[in-house]
C-alpha cells in the first residue's frame, strides 16, 4: 500500500513557524523529518511517523506554492489562492528575506552574478549552511538589487515597498544592495573581524551623507552611487594634515563633536594626528573604482590607527569613517550615537 | 423583456506574461451572456490593465437570467495570430434576483483557465434590474430563495415546510462527442464547464417553479448533484425540500407581517403577487407533466433494461399493515391520518394544484422545536442500474452543431432518457416511502440521494431517517385544533422523538422495547440510528464521537449485466457488514444512539466498498447499552478458551476506556449494569445471521437483539478473528480532539470563533500481489485511521478542538487506487468553560429553544385573536409584497447599502455547518454551486498528483472565496465538496480533476460586536441593522 497522493488544503493556510524554518534552512523531507521525530513531537501527540512525513511532505508543499508569491512580495498580500491572516504573512516574508551573518558576509560586496552563484557550493562547504539555503539568500539579495537598482528615491523606502520588510531588514538590505553596487571588497583576511552589522552601518551613512542622492534631493534618483564629484573634491582634504592650523581646528571641532561620546576619547584625543592622516590618505586616494572598492581595507590598514584604536570599539559609534564625512561643511554632520 | 443584466470590467492585476518579447501583456475583455457577446478595449502593454469599461448592457429574459451564466473572458490581443485566451470568470447571477440577498455583485475574481489555472484577477461589477412579469406562462421562478442548508435559515421562520422537491436534467457529456476528437483539451473542458453551468441554472430553476406551484418562496437543504454517466451523458439532478419562510428580524419591523394569522398570512402576499401563476390549478408547464406522468407502479420499474437488477423491491409482509389505520393508540393514529392527509391529500381540493404529494421526504436535518415528534429509524434503498447509450441521432448531431449548448427540449425528442431516470429515482422513493410506512412513519427527514457509477454500471442509493412530524408546520393551519393540545402536552418531555412511533403489538421487526428512561411513559427502542442531526433539545450523557464502519469486498470483473448481478448480490451482504460493525463499534464506545448516519457503497471495476459515517452519543431516554459478548465455536479447547477470555477482556477494558473518555456516566438507579456483559451465550449464539434481511432496511437489521444483554460475537472462523481484531484497532483521537460528523459535537457547545475549515485528498495504490478480502479491508481501514491521525497532527494547534461535519467521500477511480476525500471544520473550544458552565449552558440552550419554539409556535396563534385591521395595513402590505413577490423590485433593492469592499483581501470562512459560533448571520446573499475542471499535460512540473491537486483545490477555495465577497458576504455555510473526481495518467504526464463544490453565501457579524449596535440602536429596523451589521464586519 503506498500512498499516491495526499493532501491537506484548509481554508487558512496554516503556516508551522518551526516547519518553515526547516524548509528555509533547506533541509531535505527526509532530514526534516529525522530532525521532527528527534524533538519528540511524535510522543506528545501518539503519532507515526509516516503521519509526519506526510505531514512534512505537505507542508513543503504548500511553501514551495507560496515560494512563487513571496518573490514579489505585495502579491503575497493581494493574492485570493491562499488565504492568510495578515501577521502570518509578514512573517512569511520577514522570515524569508531573512539571512545568515555567516553567509552574507561571504557575498557582501561580491557581484551578484552568475559567477557568484557558482561559487555558492563553496560557500556552503565553508559557513556549513545548505546549499538551498544558500540559494535562495543569494536568489533574494539578487531580486531586491534588480528590484531597487534603476529606482529613485529612498534605498530603504524602495526596498520596503517593493518587499514589505520590517524597517531593521529593509535597512540591511540596503546595505547589501550598496555594497553589491560598489563592490566593497569586505572578504579580506584584515577585514575578517568586522561583522555584517559594522559594515551595513557604514553603509547606511554613506547612503546618506556620500551618494547622489544625499548630496542633490532634486536628483533623487541614485542613492546606490557614489557622488564621484565629492569623491574628487575630498582630495581637498590634504590641507588637514598639511596645514598645522587646520590640523588644529580640525582636532578641536572634532573633540568637542566627540565629547563624552567616545569611550576611547582621550586615546583618540593623544593619536588625533595620526589617525587624521591615516583618514585623509585614504580619502585622498578615492578617485578610482578600485580604490573604492578597496575603501574598507584601506581605511583599517593604517597601523597607526589599528593599533591606537580598537576597531570593533570604535565601530558601532562612528568608526574610522566619522572624522571624515564630519568634515565637509557641506554635508549634514555624521550622526554620532 | 423582463431584465437588464450590467456588467463593467474595471481593472486586472497580476495578469500572466503573454507576450514574450516585451514580458508584457495586451489584454481585453469579452463579455458573453447568452448569445450577446461586449468587448472592451484592447490595454496595451501592461499586467495591470485599467480598462473602466462603459457599462455593458444585456436585455434578457428572466429565464435566461436564471439558466445562462455570465461569462467573461479575458485575452490577449494578438494582430497576427489569433487571440490568446488569458482565462476565464463564470458569475452565476442568480444571487441578484432575489429581492432580498445581493444587491450587486462587485469585486476581484481569479481568472481561471482549465489549463493553467487561475491568472490573474479582473475586477468586475455586476447589478440587475428585474421588471415584474405579468406573464401568467412565464418558465421562470426568480425569486425563489435557494439554500444549501439542511436546516431552516438563522434569519428566517418556517411558515410552512411544503415538503419534496426533486428535478433532473440529462444531457450529453461534451466529453464524448465527437466533436471532441478535434478540439483542444481547453475547449472541451470549457464546454463541460459551461454546459453544467447552464445546466445546473435550469435545474434551480425548475425547481423554483415547482415551489411557487406549492407556494412555497424557498428551497432548503438544497442538494444538486452530478451523474458523470460517461458515454450515456451528464445528469444533474436536485432535490430540496420546499417551504415558505419568512424574514425573521428585529421584531418591531416585522410585526405587522407576522401578525396575520397564519392563514391568511399566506393568502396576503399571493394575492397581492401580480404573478397569478400560483393561481393557476393543474399541472400548468408541459415540463411538470413530464416529470410526474410516472405512475409508481412496479411494472415500471422494468422498462429499464432487461437485466434489472433491482434489489430494492422485496416485498414486505406487513407493510400495507404498516399504515394508519390498526394500530393501537389513538392519539398516535389520529396524528398519523391529520399528517398524512396533510402530506398527500393536500392537493385534494380543485382550486388547489391537483399533483399529489408524492413523496413525504424532507431534505432537513434539523427542525424547528416541536417538528419531530417521533424518529423511527433509518430507511434506505439502493439499487443497481446499467446505463444504456443514447440512441438518438438527432441528439448527438444537434449538440455537435451549435457551439451554444442550447439545452435540449426534451419534449420535442421522442427520447425517453429523463424519464427512465425518473423513474429510477421514483423507484427508489417510492420504496423509502413504503420502509418509512412499515415503519409506521408517515414521513421521512434527513433525505438524501447518491449514485456511483463505474462503467455502465450505476448504484443509485437513498436514505433518510423515518418520522412522524408535527403536521403542524406541513399545513395551512387546519388541523390546529384538539390535537394542538395533545402536542403540547407531549413536546415538553424532550425524549419524545425517541419514542417507538410503530405499533409495539405489530412490530415491523424484532425490536426490544422499554419504557423511556426520561418519562417512564412511553416505550423506546434501545438503539437508535437515524440520518438528521441531533435535536437540539436531546438530553445527552457525555460527549459523542465519529464512528466509522468500513468495509470491502472483492468481485469479479464482469460486463454490464454479469457485472450488475454480481454487484446486486453482494450488496446485501455489504449493507448487513456495515450495519454490524457499526453496531459492535456503537456498543464498544458504550453508546445508544447514531446520528448523521451516512452509508455510503462504491463500486469499482474489481471492488466493492462500504463507508458509513455516524455520529454516536449516549440518549439519556434510551436504555444503557450492553456489552458486546465474544463467544468461540469449541469451548473445549482450553488455550482457544483463553485466547476468549483474553479479547473479551480486552473488549470490556475498551469499553469502560471509552465510556471514561467519553464522560458517559449516566445517572443510573435502575437494575442495569453498565459494561457488565451478562453471559448468555447460548440463545445468541448466531447473531442475526438467519435473518434474511433485504439488504436495503437497515432499521430491519438493528434492533434485535434481547433484553440488557450484550451483543454476541461468535468467533467461527479467522474472518470473525479479524473483525474482533479491527473494532479494537480504532485508535481514539489523541486527547483534547474530538469529531463527529453532525453538525454541533453533542456535549460541547462553548465554541470560540476560531474555525479552520479543510479538504484532506488520499489515494492509495493497492498491491495486486494480495488481493483478498481481509488485506483489502485492512488497507481500506489503515487509510482511514491514517488519515484520522493526519488530521489530529495537522490541527494539533487547535486544541481543544472538535472536527465537526467529517466527511468522508470514497471512490475508486482505477482498479487499484482507492481515494478518500474528507471535508470537515475543526473549531476551537474552550475547555475550562466547558467544565464550569456545560450545566448553565446546556440550560441556557435549552430555555432558549424552548423560547424560540414558543415564538414559532404560538406567535401566530396568539395574534389570531389580533384583528387584522389593528395594525396599518399599508406598511403590512409593502414588508409582504416585498418579502414574498418572487420578482424583485429593483428599489427596494438599492436599499442595503454595498458591501465594504476594503482594499486588502478580506477573510472569508468557509464552513461545511450551517452556522458560525460566535457570530449571528445577518443574511443570506444567495446560493454557490460551482464546477471546475482543471487538467495538465505538465503533471511532473507542477509536482505529481499531489502538487496538481493541492493546488486546484487551493484554486476551488480561492474561487468561492472570491464570489462571496463579491456579494458582499463574508462566509460560506453549509459548504460542500459533493464531487472531487480525480483521474492521472502518469505515463502520458497527464492529468484531469473535476471539483463541484456549492454552499451559502453569508454576511455574519460578530455577537461581541452585534452588541454594540445593538446597544447604540435599540429601535433599528431590519433593514438597517442589516446594514449595520455589514459596515461593522
Amino acid at each position: 500500500m503506498t500512498s499516491e497522493l495526499d493532501i491537506f488544503v484548509g481554508n487558512t493556510t496554516l503556516i508551522d513557524e518551526d516547519m518553515y524554518r526547516l524548509w528555509l534552512d533547506g533541509y531535505l523531507v527526509t532530514n526534516a523529518v529525522a530532525l521532527r521525530v528527534r524533538s519528540g513531537i511524535l510522543e506528545q501527540m501518539g503519532s507515526t511517523a509516516a503521519v509526519l512525513q506526510s505531514d512534512t511532505m505537505d507542508r513543503y508543499r504548500t511553501f514551495h506554492m507560496l515560494e512563487r508569491l513571496l518573490h514579489a512580495p505585495p502579491k503575497l498580500l493581494h493574492q485570493l489562492i491562499f488565504q492568510i491572516l495578515p501577521s502570518r504573512q509578514a512573517l512569511l516574508i520577514e522570515r524569508y528575506y531573512a539571512f545568515d551573518e555567516a553567509f552574507v558576509r561571504e557575498v557582501l560586496g561580491k557581484k551578484l552574478s552568475k559567477g557568484t552563484k557558482k561559487d555558492l557550493d563553496d560557500i556552503s562547504t565553508i559557513t556549513g549552511i545548505t546549499l538551498k539555503s544558500c540559494r535562495r539568500q543569494f536568489d533574494n539579495f539578487k531580486r531586491v538589487f534588480k528590484v531597487v537598482e534603476e529606482m529613485r528615491g529612498s534605498l530603504v523606502d524602495n526596498i520596503q515597498q517593493h518587499f514589505l520588510l520590517s524597517d531593521q531588514l529593509a535597512r540591511d538590505y540596503a546595505a547589501i544592495v550598496f555594497f553589491a553596487n560598489n563592490r566593497f571588497e569586505t572578504g579580506k583576511k584584515k577585514l575578517q573581524y568586522l561583522s555584517f552589522g559594522d559594515f551595513a552601518f557604514s553603509a547606511e551613512l554613506m547612503i546618506q551623507n556620500w551618494t547622489l542622492g544625499a548630496v542633490d534631493s532634486q536628483m533623487d534618483d541614485m542613492h546606490m552611487d557614489l557622488d564621484k564629484e565629492f569623491l574628487q573634491d575630498l582630495k581637498e582634504l590634504k590641507l588637514l594634515v598639511a596645514d598645522k592650523d587646520l590640523l588644529d581646528l580640525h582636532k578641536s571641532l572634532v573633540c568637542t563633536a566627540l565629547w563624552g561620546k567616545l569611550g576611547v576619547f582621550s586615546e583618540m584625543k593623544a593619536n588625533f594626528k595620526n589617525l587624521s592622516r591615516g583618514l585623509v590618505n585614504v580619502a585622498t586616494k578615492l578617485t578610482h573604482n578600485k580604490d573604492v572598492r578597496d575603501l574598507f581595507r584601506r581605511a583599517v590598514l593604517p597601523k597607526s590607527v589599528f593599533s591606537v584604536c580598537p576597531l570593533p570599539r570604535w565601530l558601532p559609534t562612528p568608526g574610522p569613517l566619522g572624522p571624515l564625512h564630519g568634515h565637509p561643511p557641506w554635508l549634514p554632520p555624521a550622526p554620532l550615537s | 423583456m423582463p431584465g437588464k443584466l450590467k456588467v463593467k470590467i474595471v481593472a486586472g492585476r497580476h495578469l500572466p506574461v503573454m507576450d514574450r518579447a516585451s514580458d508584457l501583456t495586451d489584454a481585453f475583455v469579452e463579455v458573453k451572456f447568452g448569445n450577446t457577446t461586449f468587448k472592451t478595449d484592447v490595454y496595451l502593454k501592461s499586467l495591470n490593465p485599467q480598462w473602466n469599461s462603459e457599462w455593458f448592457k444585456f436585455e434578457v429574459d428572466d429565464e435566461d437570467l436564471q439558466d445562462e451564466p455570465l461569462q467573461i473572458t479575458v485575452l490577449d490581443h494578438d494582430t497576427y495570430s489569433a487571440n490568446d485566451a488569458i482565462g476565464k470568470v463564470y458569475i452565476d447571477i442568480d444571487p441578484l434576483l432575489y429581492s432580498e440577498a445581493a444587491t450587486v455583485i462587485s469585486g476581484w475574481f481569479p481568472i481561471y483557465d482549465t489549463i493553467h489555472g487561475i491568472r490573474g484577477e479582473i475586477n468586475v461589477v455586476v447589478k440587475v434590474d428585474l421588471f415584474n412579469d405579468l406573464n401568467r406562462f412565464r418558465q421562470s421562478s426568480c425569486g425563489v430563495k435557494f439554500f444549501c442548508t439542511t436546516s431552516i435559515p438563522k434569519c428566517y421562520r418556517a411558515v410552512i415546510i411544503h415538503g419534496f422537491v426533486e428535478e433532473l436534467v440529462v444531457n450529453e457529456d461534451p466529453e464524448y462527442q465527437w466533436i471532441d476528437r478535434i478540439r483542444t483539451p481547453r475547449a472541451s473542458n470549457e464546454a463541460r464547464q459551461r454546459l453544467i453551468s447552464l445546466m445546473s441554472g435550469e435545474l434551480q430553476r425548475k425547481i423554483g417553479l415547482k415551489v411557487l406551484e406549492m407556494r412555497g418562496n424557498a428551497v432548503v437543504g438544497y442538494l444538486q448533484c452530478f451523474d458523470l454517466e460517461g458515454e450515456s451523458g451528464l445528469v444533474v439532478r436536485a432535490i430540496g425540500t420546499a417551504c415558505t419562510l419568512d424574514k425573521l428580524s428585529s421584531p418591531a419591523a416585522f410585526l405587522p407581517a407576522c401578525n396575520s394569522p397564519s392563514k391568511e398570512m399566506k393568502e396576503i402576499p399571493f394575492n397581492e403577487d401580480p404573478n397569478p401563476n400560483t393561481h393557476s390549478s393543474g399541472p400548468s408547464t408541459p415540463l411538470k407533466n413530464q416529470t410526474y406522468s410516472f405512475s409508481p407502479s412496479k411494472s415500471y420499474s422494468r422498462q429499464s433494461s432487461s437485466s434489472d437488477t433491482d434489489l430494492s423491491l422485496t416485498p414486505k409482509t406487513g407493510m400495507g399493515s404498516g399504515s394508519a389505520g390498526k394500530e393501537g393508540g389513538p392519539f398516535k393514529a389520529l396524528l398519523r391520518q391529520q399528517t398524512q392527509s396533510a402530506l398527500e391529500q393536500r392537493g385534494g381540493s380543485p382550486h388547489r394544484f391537483c399533483r399529489r404529494r408524492e413523496f413525504p421526504f424532507f431534505t432537513l436535518t434539523a427542525f424547528p422545536p416541536g417538528f419531530l415528534v417521533h424518529v423511527g429509524g433509518v430507511v434506505s434503498a439502493r439499487s443497481v442500474k446499467l446505463l444504456d447509450r443514447i440512441h438518438n441521432p438527432a441528439f448527438v448531431g444537434i449538440m455537435g452543431n451549435t457551439r451554444s449548448y442550447k439545452l435540449l427540449d426534451w419534449n420535442s425528442f421522442n427520447s425517453d432518457e429523463p424519464e427512465t431516470r425518473d423513474a429510477w429515482w421514483a423507484e427508489i422513493r417510492q420504496e423509502i416511502k413504503s420502509h418509512a410506512k412499515a415503519l409506521g412513519c408517515h414521513a421521512v427527514v434527513g433525505y438524501s440521494e447518491s449514485t456511483s457509477i463505474c462503467e455502465e454500471v450505476c448504484i443509485l442509493s437513498a436514505s433518510g431517517t423515518a418520522a412522524v412530524l408535527n403536521p403542524r408546520f406541513l399545513q395551512d393551519g387546519t388541523v390546529e385544533g384538539c390535537l394542538e393540545q395533545r402536542l403540547e402536552e407531549n413536546l415538553p418531555t424532550r425524549c419524545g422523538f425517541c419514542h417507538i412511533p410503530y405499533d409495539e403489538l405489530n412490530m415491523p421487526f424484532p425490536a426490544h422495547l422499554t419504557y423511556c428512561y426520561n418519562c417512564r411513559k412511553q416505550k423506546v427502542p434501545d438503539v437508535l440510528f437515524t440520518t438528521i442531526d441531533l435535536p437540539t433539545d436531546a438530553t445527552v450523557i457525555g460527549k459523542g464521537c465519529l464512528i466509522q464502519a468500513r468495509l470491502c469486498r472483492l468481485k469479479k470483473k464482469a460486463q454490464a449485466e454479469a457485472n450488475a448481478t454480481a454487484i446486486s448480490n453482494l450488496l446485501p451482504f455489504m449493507e448487513y457488514e456495515v450495519h454490524t460493525q457499526l453496531m459492535n463499534k456503537l456498543k464498544l464506545k458504550g453508546m445508544n444512539a447514531l446520528f448523521g448516519l451516512r452509508i455510503q457503497i462504491t463500486v469499482g471495476e474489481n471492488m466493492l466498498m462500504g463507508l458509513a459515517s455516524a455520529t454516536g452519543v449516549y440518549l439519556a431516554a434510551l436504555p444503557t447499552p450492553g456489552g458486546i459478548q465474544i463467544a468461540g465455536k469449541t469451548p473445549n479447547d482450553g488455550s482457544y478458551e483463553q485466547h476468549i477470555s483474553h479479547m473479551q477482556k480486552k473488549i470490556n477494558d475498551t469499553i469502560a476506556k471509552n465510556k471514561e473518555l467519553y464522560e458517559i456516566n449516566p445517572p443510573e438507579i435502575s437494575e442495569e449494569i453498565i459494561g457488565s456483559p451478562i453471559p448468555e451465550p447460548r440463545q445468541r449464539s448466531r447473531l442475526l445471521r438467519s435473518q434474511s434481511e433485504s439488504s436495503d432496511e437497515v432499521t430491519e437489521l438493528d434492533l434485535s437483539h434481547g433484553k440488557k444483554d450484550a451483543f454476541v460475537l461468535e468467533i467461527d472462523d479467522t474472518d470473525a478473528m479479524e473483525d474482533v481484531h479491527s473494532l479494537l484497532t480504532d485508535v481514539p483521537p489523541p486527547s483534547g480532539f474530538y469529531s463527529c460528523n453532525t453538525e454541533i459535537m453533542p456535549g460541547i457547545n462553548n465554541w470560540t470563533s476560531e474555525i479552520q475549515m479543510f479538504t484532506s485528498v488520499r489515494v492509495i495504490r493497492l498491491s495486486s500481489l494480495n488481493l483478498t478480502n481481509q488485506a483489502l479491508n485492512k488497507n481500506f481501514n489503515d487509510l482511514c485511521e491514517n488519515l484520522l491521525k493526519s488530521l489530529y497532527f495537522k490541527l494539533r494547534s487547535m486544541i481543544p478542538c472538535c472536527l465537526c461535519h467529517v466527511n468522508f467521500t470514497v471512490s475508486l477511480p482505477e482498479d487499484e487506487l482507492i481515494q478518500v476525500t474528507v471535508t470537515a471544520v475543526a473549531i476551537t473550544f474552550d475547555k475550562n468553560q466547558a467544565l464550569q458552565t456545560t450545566k448553565t449552558h446546556v440550560e441556557k440552550s435549552l430555555q432558549r429553544a424552548s423560547t424560540d419554539n414558543e415564538e414559532l409556535l404560538q406567535f401566530p396563534l396568539e395574534l389570531c385573536s389580533d384583528s387584522l385591521p389593528s395594525h396599518p395595513l399599508p406598511p403590512a402590505k409593502a414588508v409582504t409584497v416585498e418579502k414574498a413577490s418572487p420578482v424583485g423590485d429593483g428599489n427596494f433593492r438599492n436599499r442595503s447599502a454595498p458591501p465594504c469592499a476594503n482594499s486588502t483581501v478580506g477573510v472569508v470562512k468557509m464552513t461545511p455547518l450551517s452556522f458560525i459560533p460566535g457570530a449571528k448571520i445577518t443574511k443570506y446573499l444567495g446560493i454557490i454551486n460551482m464546477f471546475f475542471i482543471r487538467e495538465t499535460t505538465s503533471l511532473r512540473e507542477e509536482g505529481g498528483v499531489s502538487g496538481f491537486l493541492h493546488a486546484f483545490i487551493a484554486e476551488v477555495f480561492a474561487m468561492v472565496r472570491a464570489h462571496v465577497a463579491a456579494l458582499g458576504g463574508n462566509a460560506v455555510v453549509s459548504y460542500i465538496m459533493k464531487q472531487c473526481v480525480f483521474m492521472e495518467n502518469p505515463n502520458k504526464n497527464q492529468a484531469q480533476c473535476l471539483i463541484n463544490v456549492s454552499g451559502d453565501a453569508v454576511v455574519f457579524v460578530r455577537e461581541s460586536d452585534l452588541e454594540v449596535v445593538s446597544t447604540q440602536q435599540p429601535t433599528a429596523n431590519c433593514q438597517s441593522s442589516c446594514t449595520e451589521g455589514e459596515v461593522t464586519t
